[in-house]
């Protein structure tokens, strides 16, 4: 239904840019998450598109019209907020026709329209109560029957499940990929949650500080973060580091040292010379336990989850994660011997910039659409 | 003499008896206990002004001529109900609190919204408009009458030359009108300190989401801004009318009630009755007429409000 395209936007509050030039481009249909810590204008970004706040430079453009200088009501967007910003004194269904009220839709037309937006959500035992009386994930969804009721180009969802206890984010999360397909609409979701990130999004979209580390499928950052932060952000538990000496660098692998003994990791190592430092970055549920491996610590903290174990290790002044199978009879203080493949390894440089690695990971350009698309029409 | 009497029902001597989960009663005895002396002196602070004022409802009693004194029967009263004067008080304390109400809700809203946006000097402007409240009302109502509408001295009459129009003697051409806009003045900035506060307390997200749902300013107002306030403007409604229903000090200083009994009052005839005719019988059953009028409003007025406050 609509293409969204940003180029080159800046946001100056009082002297202090908070967004430093970021350049989008959302597809037809694409469900586009924007994630990031907190405070790296993810939210400012969403009110940009939205019209609630001005921009001070660049382009915003729906479907190649620049749309900077047309009000929020007037670019054919539906936002859902994380408070939800229902009208308290209205009943579920003026707040659903709101807005078609306002454009002064006739009332049977508009009865009809928030009655097929009810339906989608299930919410139409629910139409005459106000806001007060309903529980969090119901007005979470008449938030949602607002928007869907003014059947806009692109939903904008600021955090919204972000207010909700876990069971019912989980319940949500996946209501809202069902809704993606049903409506197949474009959507933009902010969230701070990597975890909403990585299970909704087509395209994920990485901020910090007001600028843009790294767009890509979740796959594509999961396996291939282009610098450091994205490799720590991206990923639960985090991703460990370990500064490393280079043995040996060309464009076929880099050797590194490791205390047990070297390692070759399958990057682009050229530019890189032997003796310079670089961060090794493996993901905890790439290392496991190994009598025989080349690296070791004593455990600290364990985790028992049931299904993994988190170990938490200390070596030195270094610490590791390694998530492990749910079975392992560990004990706090064991000292326990560990490894990892090499081609799970990541190589950052200095400047927290990663090295290319020399495969692709096969996964990598799957997106929440081709996961929908079953295997039998694949051909297989 | 006229506050309008909160229901008595609002004090609730015996709540039923109830059991803790510990097993404690709560209640009976021992809340009576330590309510008691709290109500007690409320009960006395009330029923002892307004015993003595029945009581002297049914007696002549004239400080002019104390020969004239014993039971009066409904004398009192049929004197009043049939003095037209009565009639013509009572409609200019409708009158009166009536548009006082109108002016400085409205005003206030307005005002309120107004003084909600940013713009250069707020602090102080916000500082300045909520003034008139701290002012006596005595004071301001004699700022009023010798500075700004005062025929020749004031500013207002000034103002009129100026313009080449015919100066307005207020207090003799327009008397009641006079005191609706002096006493309009004192309370506005009651109300809008009360909506202020409250317009302040409007979620922000609920505003952008009006605007993003195609709501102009004035749909914002209306649809947003005002079902926000509805309980903030019946609390300011019940407290204003309390007071407004009791307004004398103004009347006092300015136009003493004339000419005639333009802006006359009940209080104002209440204290006629008693202080310039010396008939304390008389302005005592003045004086129950007024409570009984004033609780017909407080009762109303409370239903409504505590119907508002409820959703």
């Amino acid at each position: 239904m609509a293409t969204l395209q940003l180029n080159n936007i800046v946001k100056d509050f009082g002297g202090t840019q908070v967004i430093k030039g970021v350049d989008l481009e959302v597809k037809d249909r694409e469900f586009v998450v924007f994630v990031g810590p907190s405070g790296c204008g993810k939210s400012t970004l969403m009110r940009m598109i939205a019209g609630l706040e001005s921009t001070t430079s660049g382009d915003i453009s729906i479907d190649g019209q620049r749309i900077n200088d047309v009000g929020p009501a007037d670019r054919g967007l539906a936002m859902v907020f994380q408070s939800y910003a229902l009208y308290p004194h209205m009943t579920v269904e003026d707040n659903m026709g709101f807005s078609l009220r306002l454009a002064k839709v006739k009332k049977a037309e508009r009865r009809e329209k928030v009655l097929a937006a009810a339906r989608i959500l299930q919410l139409e035992p629910l139409l005459d109560r106000k806001p007060r009386a309903l529980s969090g994930g119901q007005r979470q969804r008449v938030a949602i029957g607002r928007a869907i009721v003014r059947n806009p180009s692109i939903f904008l969802f600021d955090e919204p499940l972000s207010n909700l206890d876990a069971a019912l984010r989980v319940q949500m999360r996946i209501e809202l990929a069902r809704l993606h397909e049903e409506l197949d609409a474009t959507m933009i979701y902010v969230t701070h949650d990597q975890i909403e990130a990585m299970t909704m999004a087509d395209k994920i979209v990485v901020l910090q500080d007001g600028l843009v580390e790294q767009i890509g499928s979740p796959m594509e950052l999961y396996h291939h973060p282009c610098n450091r932060f994205v490799a720590g952000f991206i990923g639960s538990p985090k991703m460990n580091f370990l500064d490393v000496e280079v043995r040996e660098a060309s464009s076929e692998g880099i050797d590194v040292a490791l205390p047990g003994g070297d390692c070759r990791v399958p990057v682009d190592g050229s530019g890189i010379s032997a003796g310079d430092t670089l961060t090794l970055g493996i993901r905890p549920e790439h290392l496991k336990l190994d009598d025989e491996g080349p690296l070791t610590g004593k455990i600290v903290v364990i985790e028992r989850l049931g299904g993994v174990t988190s170990l938490y290790l200390e070596h030195g002044d270094s610490e590791w994660i390694l998530v492990a199978d749910g079975d392992v009879a560990h004990r706090v203080h064991d000292q326990v011997r560990f490894s990892f493949d090499p081609t799970c390894g990541h190589l950052f440089k200095g400047d927290g910039e990663a090295l290319n690695h020399l495969h692709r990971h096969p996964l990598v350009d799957i997106d929440r659409k081709q996961n929908r698309v079953s295997s039998a029409s694949d051909g297989q | 003499m006229i506050r309008p009497h909160f229901p008595t029902r609002f004090l609730q001597w015996g709540t039923p008896m109830r059991e803790r989960t510990s097993g404690r009663t709560v209640g009976g005895f021992r809340n009576l206990f330590l309510q008691g002396p709290a109500v007690t002196l409320l009960l006395l602070w009330m029923l002892v002004p307004l015993g003595m004022t029945l009581w002297f409802s049914f007696q002549r009693y004239n400080l002019i001529n104390p020969m004239i004194s014993g039971f009066a029967g409904w004398d009192n009263y049929t004197y009043l109900l049939t003095d037209p004067a009565l009639w013509t008080a009572m409609g200019n304390t409708l009158l009166l609190v009536g548009w006082v109400l109108a002016i400085s809700v409205i005003g206030g809203t307005l005002l309120a919204v107004l003084f909600q946006q940013e713009f250069f000097g707020r602090g102080i402007a916000r500082l300045l408009v909520i003034a008139p409240f701290f002012v006596m009302p005595t004071v301001g109502a004699l700022v009023w009458k010798n500075m700004l509408m005062h025929p020749v001295n004031g500013v207002f009459a000034w103002l009129s030359n100026l313009l080449g129009l015919p100066v307005i003697d207020w207090f003799s051409s327009m008397p009641l009108t006079s005191i609706i806009i002096i006493v309009s003045w004192q309370w506005m900035p009651f109300a809008l300190l009360i909506l202020l506060t409250a317009i302040q307390s409007l979620d922000d997200d609920q505003v952008e989401a009006a605007r993003m749902d195609g709501a102009g300013p004035l749909a914002i107002f209306w649809f947003i801004t005002l079902p926000h306030l509805k309980r903030a403007i019946s609390v300011v409604i019940m407290i204003e009318m309390i007071f407004l229903l009791t307004i004398f000090a103004e009347i006092f200083v300015t136009t003493s009630g004339g000419p005639g009994l333009a802006s006359t009052n009940l209080a104002y005839f209440i204290y006629i009755r008693a202080l310039l005719d010396f008939d304390v019988g008389g302005a005592s059953a003045g004086g129950v007429i007024a409570i009984i009028l004033a609780n017909i409003v407080a009762i109303f007025l409370i239903r409504t409000v505590a119907k508002n406050l409820e959703t």
